[in-house]
């Protein structure tokens, strides 16, 4: 059992319901055409894979289908917070 | 915002079901449960019951918005539930919180499409109304081990502490998914895809043999 709480449900679910969607806070650029293809490829494909503190997207796919951020250690599984999209990660460190 | 106001007018809404005299047929007409329900057993641990032909309309909307949730009150009689995973009745009017701007009300089926007109009619800003009874099916699973039918097919903890009678929850039910209400101590609504309904059915068949399937028509 690996329960996830969801901000929208108000309540920890089971982990079969969550889909996830990889790095959170993600921005794109402002002015795509005046990138770099490097600034771009950044953007578009470079993503981190830490061993340690990740901050993810998950979605509540098979519950309320809306998405949100988790703050996760990708080596205990731990999950330190759980925020809403548009919201900043407290844990940070 | 014109061009806002000429969309509302423009929303084409069609009848799915004409009137009383066409016969509709459920997602489990197939399965015939009129002739399984004369001929099963009476008595037993579980009863399954298919509440055909129900309309079934998705709403989305702000809840934030007053204007809105008074629309709302107005047409269906009822506030919507803005607690997440509650459900509020009326007569024979169910809504189901699905999401912070999604709801799903189920209506008997013929009104359904009264209650869409009327909500094209008096709705304002943005929000969508859509009828989805052709997609779903209603089944109720009731009786003293309904429950224990549900925890085989759904991570869902039925504790009344945890799920008391007129919670919501939409999650993963027998590798398909399923929108679960508790409407009684022991009775579950259960609103699932029309394309699983088959397999969902002869799931349940499976899953209640242990504590005897009464069939109800």
């Amino acid at each position: 059992m690996f329960l996830i709480y969801c901000p929208h449900c108000g309540e920890h679910r089971e982990e079969e319901e969550f889909h996830n969607h990889g790095q959170a806070h993600i921005a794109r650029p402002l002015d795509p055409d005046s990138c770099t293809d490097e600034e771009w490829g950044n953007y578009m494909f470079f993503r981190k894979n830490p061993k340690g503190l990740h901050h993810e997207l998950w979605v509540h796919a098979a519950g309320c289908r809306k998405f949100f951020n988790v703050t996760r250690n990708t080596a205990t599984y731990e999950i330190k917070e759980v925020y809403k999209i548009g919201e900043q990660p407290k844990v940070v460190e | 915002m014109s061009d806002v106001k000429n969309e509302t007018a423009t929303v084409s809404v069609m009848n799915q079901l004409p009137d009383a005299s066409i016969v509709g047929q459920s997602p489990l007409f197939h399965a015939d449960l009129a002739t399984i329900a004369k001929k099963g057993p009476n008595t037993g641990g579980v009863s399954f019951k298919e509440e055909a032909l129900l309309g079934h309309i998705t709403l989305r909307m702000n809840a934030d918005n007053a204007e809105q949730m008074s629309v709302v009150e107005k047409v269906l009689g009822v506030a919507l539930p803005t607690q997440p995973l509650t459900s509020v009745s009326q007569g024979d009017v169910v809504v189901r919180w699905i999401s912070p701007d999604e709801w799903l009300i189920t209506v008997p089926g013929l009104q359904a499409f009264d209650i869409e007109t009327a909500f094209q009619q008096n709705m304002i800003g943005h929000y969508q109304v859509v009828n989805v009874s052709g997609g779903q099916t209603l089944v109720t699973l009731s009786g003293k081990h309904a429950k224990d039918v549900i925890k085989k097919s759904s991570p869902i903890d039925l504790h009344p502490s945890e799920f008391p009678v007129g919670k919501v929850v939409t999650s993963v039910f027998a590798k398909s998914s399923a929108v679960i209400r508790r409407s009684g101590e022991e009775t579950f609504e259960l609103v699932i895809r029309r394309s699983f309904s088959d397999y969902l059915w002869l799931w349940i068949q499976d899953a209640s043999r242990e504590y005897g399937l009464v069939v109800e028509a």
